[in-house]
């Protein structure tokens, strides 16, 4: 198996429909096809271990990606936000390399030894790439064991360890949940999550494959997203909670008009504050939402709330119905879920634990540590959660971010969802600060919706639905919570700032 | 005969069609327009299907048997058609998943 088989089946399949860029002057599939090519060639000429990326989006990306599937080598997305000396300490782990870099970094990475930098321009419109015609062979590996991509995951703990993503692993993901063709010739998806992150890589593969046309938006910004959907025809969208917020605070500030010409939009990525989402279904109110949950580790979503679970959820009566909102969802078909206690006993509906995946597409593998896959094939997903009666999978964070108050472990996003409930919460984390008495205290802190509400409200509704407990020693407003790039809240960013609260002798 | 198991790839010696195993193990006598598949790359086309085996395959469908045991993805098309141990392979109902990413 190979990355290239399913861009081989595009060009073949596809041919002259616009695979990236706009309708009058985009790529075709068989152009693509044609420049990755172009760009196997130079890798193969440089001779280098690595592809690198550290651009922002662009029709270069998708060539590098595949260009590099076909002349055997990792595709390694690098951030390019990052400050330089990060970048290239990450850089220099990718060994010798051919590094597509935009302009402050294009000098960075070239002066690295065995790495030669490139623009995105020169490297996409290389006159060598394309020459050959459609008429090239395919002479790309099929070992399905062949490294594809290696990400270097978001750190939100620790320094960035680099995830291995083998072709049999994405080959699986895209046969598994996308259908060939399966896109209309009118469709287009916008692409707007940073191209280093997982859901960047698995955005081109599973367009690509499904034959919808990909509008790529480098720097995310509200209103330029708004128009570029209304430019571009753009039907399809994947977003993090981030991004939505703003989107929906935009639509609002034009006055809070519906958008209909989007037929499908998906989030992901962190947690989707309950009243963000809300208001989306309104604005959105034909559009078919898609919160899909998934790692970098298995090859981007595992589980996903489909469309109906959103309406149904919007217009119920039925508590369990509404609650779905807050689900991720069912597992892909190909994709075994279970929730385990600490020593591994594998808990029943409702129990919290920690959430294990097994399937063809979870890889669950770094280069520095190995395989994290037990015996069976089962990876560790160190989120916490619980499977429903029904199935619906819910995340309530990460294991690292338990909070443990007096021997007792908690999750944060209990607590979280109970005081978002309240209509004066906007969003809220809860963390555990370490203090002498009981280990850690819950801090709960919050980002108000207009008039901050009364403390005591908000301790009331957490013992009335949780326990006592639960109860925050602390509730402190503040004016926003700290998220990374794709939403993942930075909650050892609030630890640190509030740590302060744990020799407070008030409680 | 041919050994069946995903991600292996199987060609038809009597028109362009081309396979990945997505699901099956074991030996199968796997044809396409009558005749036996190889494995891709390792055979040369050669006349044409067979009137009762020349109904086509068709690029990025899902061709299953009737016990759902074996299911091929086709990787390109041809004038043949794909059976296993002498039945038909049929078009698998496409997946409905929405767009996740």
């Amino acid at each position: 198996m190979n990355l290239m088989m399913l861009l081989e089946m595009a060009a073949e399949g596809l041919g002259d429909r616009v695979a990236v860029g706009s309708l009058d002057d985009g790529l075709t599939y068989r152009q693509l096809y044609d420049r990755a090519h172009g760009a196997a060639n130079r890798y193969r000429a440089a001779g280098v271990e690595s592809a690198v990326v550290c651009d922002e989006s662009s029709p270069a990306l998708p060539i590098a990606l595949f260009g590099s599937a076909w002349a055997g080598i990792p595709y390694v997305p690098l951030n390019y936000r990052l400050p330089a000396d990060d970048l290239l300490a990450l850089a220099e782990r990718a060994g010798s390399a051919v590094a597509i870099a935009d302009e402050p970094n294009l000098e960075r990475l070239g002066g690295l030894p065995g790495v030669s930098s490139v623009s995105a321009q020169v490297f996409s419109a290389d006159p060598a790439a394309g020459t050959d015609g459609h008429a090239s062979p395919g002479d790309w590996n099929m070992d399905p064991d062949d490294l594809a991509v290696l990400l270097f995951t978001s750190g939100t703990t620790g320094s960035p360890k680099s995830a291995v993503l083998r072709h049999k692993h994405l080959v699986s993901y895209i046969l598994g949940s996308v259908e060939f063709m399966g896109a209309g010739e009118d469709e287009a998806t916008l692409v707007s999550v940073p191209p280093y992150h997982i859901a960047g890589v698995a955005s081109m593969l599973s367009s690509i494959y499904a034959g919808r046309r990909i509008v790529q938006l480098p720097r995310f910004d509200p209103d330029v997203w708004i128009d570029t959907v209304e430019r571009e025809g753009v039907t399809h969208a994947m977003v993090v909670p981030t991004m939505l917020t703003r989107i929906v605070d935009a639509l609002d500030a034009r006055g809070g008009a519906p958008m209909l010409g989007i037929r499908a939009l998906s989030y992901g990525g962190g947690k989707m504050p309950r009243p963000v989402i809300e208001r989306a279904l309104e604005l959105f109110p034909i559009t078919n939402f898609v919160n899909a949950y998934g790692l970098t580790e298995t090859s981007s979503t595992i589980s996903l709330l489909g469309p109906d679970d959103h309406r149904v959820a919007q217009y119920s009566d039925d508590p369990v119905e509404q609650q779905r909102l807050a689900s991720v969802g069912r597992p892909l078909p190909g994709v075994e879920v279970q929730v385990r206690d600490d020593d591994g006993t594998v808990l029943g509906p409702g129990d919290v634990g920690e959430i294990f995946v097994r399937g063809e597409q979870v890889a669950g593998e770094y280069r520095e540590k190995g395989s994290l896959l037990d015996a069976d094939g089962w990876f560790p997903t160190r989120d916490g959660g619980f499977v429903d009666d029904d199935g619906y999978l819910f995340i309530q964070g990460r294991n690292d971010d338990v909070i443990i108050r007096g021997g007792e472990n908690m999750s944060p996003g209990e607590i979280e969802d109970v005081a978002i409930s309240h209509p004066g919460v906007r969003d809220a984390a809860a963390i555990g600060v370490p203090c002498r008495e009981w280990g850690e205290k819950v801090v709960l802190l919050i980002v108000p919706d207009g008039d901050a509400p009364d403390p005591d409200e908000l301790d009331d509704l957490i013992q009335e639905r949780l326990r006592s407990s639960r109860v925050p020693s602390h509730v402190e407003v503040v004016d926003e919570l700290p998220y990374n790039e794709t939403g993942k809240l930075l909650r050892r960013v609030l630890r640190e700032q509030f740590a302060h609260l744990g020799d407070d002798p008030t409680d | 005969m041919v050994e069946l198991k995903p991600g292996a790839r199987f060609q038809s010696t009597v028109c362009s069609t081309e396979v990945i195993v997505v699901k099956g193990g074991g030996e199968v006598d796997l044809t396409c327009g009558g005749a036996p598949m190889v494995a891709s790359g390792t055979g040369e086309i050669s006349g044409s299907p067979s009137d009762d085996a020349a109904g086509g395959t068709q690029l990025g469908k899902r061709y299953g048997n009737a016990d759902e045991t074996i299911e091929l993805l086709a990787t390109k098309a041809g004038d043949g058609s794909l059976a296993a141990d002498g039945g038909a392979l049929e078009i698998a109902q496409a997946k409905t998943l929405p767009a996740s990413d």
